[in-house]
């Protein structure tokens, strides 16, 4: 315990300042760039992305540097990043059953593949991970628990976010039932709901980096 | 004379099984290769399992061939272990035999295309396939 209380403060102190990377993990649709933007928003007054019903809305990595988040008289400043959502199929067909034409629904099928490839890339470069599942969907999903296992094996801090509490067919138990080695913070992005206890969550998950 | 069969093709699928010691000696992206060979036109039983860091560097490589391949769309896939709440104890047991054996043998992974695979409903207790029609 001592020693790495101790090697922590060495790690710390060769940091220095640098912004901690805090990266938006999960399926497509579950609500990624709506709580990055959420954050952005309340601390920058900008947003990092735009959101959409259609899944893989984002198809690229998206940055936010420099935000300065002050909680309960302490402060941090992070880099955000909001990644694609990651998947381990694509098809163009499922994007025109949101009215999108062929030629468009390839590319963007195209720009999805790429964009979970570029997803899994940065998962190297995170200090801190914020899984973020829709808690009205199955937690079940074996690309949850490949993203979460790839966090174990890199050693970086993990916060589970069940996000939709606000829609009636949420579950978050069965989110914490399905991960219940995990700190488990139910929120509704949409609505801010619950952010404090989110915001508690990541503060405690810093001071592991 | 006979009539001729007026039967039309059955779309089927091949189903194949694969003992882990069929990958154990391999390193990670011959491992991965392996995978993606079968389940370009087939669904894959494997005993035991692939580590975290293989399962993305599976999705990652079938994402790459997404639009290069015809017809393949990516894949589903699926992991039951023996994974319970057994303590430190029952961990390290399960840690030691792992490490003997080389992977964790006692789960089995389901991997197959998404073009016959439609979705893989899984709970802790079970795992429903769904194919395409």
């Amino acid at each position: 315990m001592a020693f790495k209380s101790f090697f922590r403060f060495f790690t710390k102190l060769f940091r220095g300042k640098r912004d901690i990377k805090l990266g938006f993990y999960g399926p497509p649709n579950a609500g990624k760039t709506s709580l990055a933007n959420r954050i952005c928003k309340d601390f920058t007054g900008e947003q990092i992305g735009s959101v959409s019903k259609v899944p893989h809305e984002t198809r690229s990595v998206q940055f936010k540097e420099e935000v300065n988040i002050e909680h309960k008289g302490k402060s941090l400043k992070f880099k955000m990043i909001d990644t694609p959502g990651i998947s381990t199929k694509i098809d163009y067909e499922d994007f025109m059953k949101y009215k999108i034409k062929k030629k468009e629904a390839k590319s963007r099928a195209k720009e999805a593949t790429e964009g979970i490839v570029e997803s899994i890339k940065w998962l190297n470069d995170m200090d801190v991970v914020v899984i973020v599942l829709d808690s009205t969907e199955n937690p079940y999903n074996q690309v949850n628990i490949t993203i979460i296992g790839n966090m174990v094996a890199r050693k970086i801090p993990v916060l589970i976010v069940a996000n939709k509490i606000d829609l009636k067919k949420a579950k978050m138990k069965k989110i914490q039932e399905a991960f219940p080695e995990y700190r488990v913070v139910g929120i509704s992005a949409k609505y801010g709901k619950n952010l404090d206890e989110f915001y508690d969550a990541v503060f405690d998950l810093s001071k592991e980096v | 004379m006979s009539k001729k069969r007026k039967f039309k093709n059955i779309k089927g699928f091949s189903i194949q099984f694969l003992p882990f010691s069929e990958i154990k000696n391999l390193g990670s992206e011959e491992r991965v290769s392996k995978i993606l060979r079968i389940v370009r036109d087939k669904i894959l039983i494997l005993q035991g399992r692939i580590n975290a860091e293989e399962e993305t560097r599976l999705i990652e490589r079938s994402m790459q061939m997404i639009g290069k391949n015809n017809n393949f769309k990516g894949i589903e896939l699926a992991v039951i272990s023996s994974d319970g709440k057994k303590g430190f104890f029952g961990k390290m047991k399960k840690g030691i035999v792992n490490a003997l054996s080389g992977g964790e043998l006692s789960a089995i992974s389901i991997i197959g295309p998404a073009t016959i695979v439609k979705d893989i409903k899984r709970n802790p207790k079970k795992l429903e396939l769904l194919l395409n029609k």
